[in-house]
């Protein structure tokens, strides 16, 4: 049953083949087992997961028939769990039990899927490895030396390594597709304001948005379908129908045109084995009958540094609200502010970074140079897009320059960590939907990723380009720790 | 802005309400000063007239129906505070004298 993707675990559920207390109880095994190395999850939730089981096979014997019921999935511990430890990755929500659940844990928990725990991640999503969870490292199944990738990391190798089928993070920057990459899984990241944001514990909120990870397309297809939806304590999200996306799943791309942007194949430091497995898959694009077109996104250069000056400026006024009063631990000082000093002293060294960053760029006298030109670029990088959309449906490209890194090997650099996410960060920055589907292995049989992205709310078309490639090739089919490992 | 001053990252930290010891200031003087070395290549930009974006997916006006939904109860409000008195959040004095 380990082996299973999620959706044919569906198939044994609605069948009444296998029950989802056996599933359930399969991966609570595997984690036991596998976690104590992997370190995916922060929070196991086995005595609540059982009972959802069981209300799940209850619904399942009635007949009922759903995406997720009785399906066992992680999520990321920054979406809030009601009752649950929702920590964010950080010491300053230590122990924070919130008093609600986000919107998409709602969907879950109405679909009747089944949440095994909280996964591992970055510091409020601010990350590309999880070296900044003030909990713990996750390690990528595929080589335990190696970063699993972030700021979703645990949810990316908690599908690797078999111990969900299915998982939710966020992506900010890259945060969904940079560790579905290195961990050789699917990972999409709708257009902003697919799926609300409720609930979702803010880091950068006009780029955050939920994203889910599968083993298969369809399977991260099957996530996305139950979590997206409009919602109107969120008022970006976007009032219009949710598609059926594994219904989008036809694997015929005849005539699709698939840009290709030359910026995203010049990166100083690309690795060798990435350009060529990228190169092979939109040749493999093409003979599935797709039109590839070269296309610019000439301001992608600068989205790096739009990226960092937007997502800190909104991380700084984020953040201000944690001061140890509603919540999260308290350090007690010689008057308030100094009480409030001691208290944020708990925030990890990148959220310190970023909080720094971002008051500065908006502080007077620096507003304008910096944040307020970060703001007409974004505008600049947009237009590009919208251009490379009338001409293409889909653009592909790396989803990074490189495989996994080592452990330590960025952590004192903050330049080479926010390289990582030179070829994820545009796609925030615009309105596009995107996601990374394996394309291949390095030399040291580390997985690359083959980045896609679709136009705003074109989540079928992008959806089912990734499919065609995933059904033509063999990636899939490859297990990091397969059962019995 | 070539380099950051530790009295700058100073003022900075303390505009952030972050208490930093010697050893982070002088830390977040390099990092915060490499960062703004990288970001400064937007400077070539001509951005004359290009209007700034705050929402890739523009919505405007977005309204619902002025009616209150279930709220938390105060218990279950005040159940994450380190600190409560009669039902509501404590903090330290503001004032004193």
């Amino acid at each position: 049953m380990v082996d299973l993707t999620l959706t044919e675990l569906r198939d044994k559920l609605q069948a009444g083949d296998v029950s989802s207390v056996a599933a359930t109880e399969t991966m609570l095994a595997r984690i036991a087992d596998h976690d104590g190395e992997i370190q995916s999850y922060v929070t196991v939730t086995a005595e609540e997961a059982l009972a959802q089981a069981a209300e799940a096979d209850r619904r399942l014997a009635a007949g009922e028939k759903g995406a997720l019921l009785g399906v066992p999935v992680g999520i990321k511990d920054l979406l809030c769990n009601k009752g649950v430890p929702t920590q964010a990755g950080s010491k300053i929500l230590e122990g924070f039990r919130p008093p609600y659940d986000a919107f998409v844990v709602q969907q879950l928990k109405e679909a009747g899927a089944v949440i095994l725990g909280m996964t591992n991640t970055d510091e409020f999503g601010m990350g590309s490895s999880t070296e900044f969870s003030a909990y713990q490292t996750s390690k990528n199944p595929w080589n335990v030396e190696h970063v699993p990738g972030g700021s979703s990391g645990g949810s990316a190798a908690a599908v690797a390594a078999n111990m969900a089928y299915g998982t939710l993070g966020t992506d900010t920057g890259g945060s969904v597709r940079l560790p579905a990459s290195y961990c050789g899984v699917v990972g999409v990241r709708p257009t902003y304001g697919r799926v609300s944001r409720w609930g979702a514990i803010a880091y950068a909120s006009s780029l955050d948005q939920v994203g889910t990870f599968g083993r298969t397309v369809q399977d991260a297809a099957a996530m996305l379908g139950v979590v997206a939806g409009y919602d109107e304590r969120d008022s970006t999200s976007i009032k219009t129908p949710v598609p059926d996306y594994e219904a989008a799943l036809t694997g015929d791309i005849k005539g699709l045109r698939v840009g290709v942007p030359k910026e995203y194949f010049v990166q100083d430091g690309m690795d060798e084995d990435v350009a060529t497995s990228v190169r092979a898959a939109i040749a493999k694009l093409e003979a599935l009958g797709a039109e590839i077109v070269e296309i610019s996104i000439p301001h992608s250069q600068y989205a790096l540094s739009i990226y960092y000056l937007i997502a800190t400026a909104e991380a700084s006024s984020n953040l201000g609200r944690y001061d140890g009063v509603r919540y999260g631990p308290r350090v007690t000082g010689k008057d308030v502010i100094d009480s409030t000093r001691r208290t944020r002293g708990l925030f990890g060294p990148e959220a310190k970074n970023r909080i720094m960053l971002g008051t500065f760029v908006l502080s007077a006298g620096y507003y304008d140079a910096y944040y307020g030109r970060a703001l007409k670029a974004r505008t600049l990088l947009i237009n590009d897009f919208k251009e490379a959309f009338k001409h293409v449906d889909v653009i592909a490209a790396p989803t990074c320059p490189s495989t996994a890194f080592r452990f330590g090997e960025r952590m004192n650099d903050p330049i080479q960590m926010y390289l990582t996410d030179i070829y994820t960060v545009s796609l925030n920055l615009s309105a596009s939907c995107g996601l990374s589907v394996p394309c291949g292995f390095d030399r040291d049989g580390l997985p690359i990723g083959l980045q896609l992205m679709g136009n705003t709310l074109q989540e079928e078309t992008l959806l089912n380009a990734a499919y065609a490639y995933e059904q033509a090739t063999e990636w899939h089919h490859k297990n990091a720790m397969p059962a019995g490992s | 802005m070539a380099e950051l001053t530790i009295k700058d990252v100073e003022k900075i930290a303390l505009l952030a309400r972050l208490h930093l010891t010697a050893e982070e200031l002088a830390d977040y003087q390099g990092k915060l000063t490499a960062v703004l070395g990288y970001v400064a290549q937007l400077d070539e930009l001509d951005l004359e007239g290009v209007p700034p974006t705050a929402h890739a997916v523009f919505q405007q006006n977005v309204m619902r129906p002025d009616v209150i939904n279930s709220v938390l109860p105060n218990e279950e409000a005040l159940a994450n505070a380190q600190a409560k008195m009669d039902g509501q959040f404590a903090i330290q004095a503001v004032l004193d004298e």
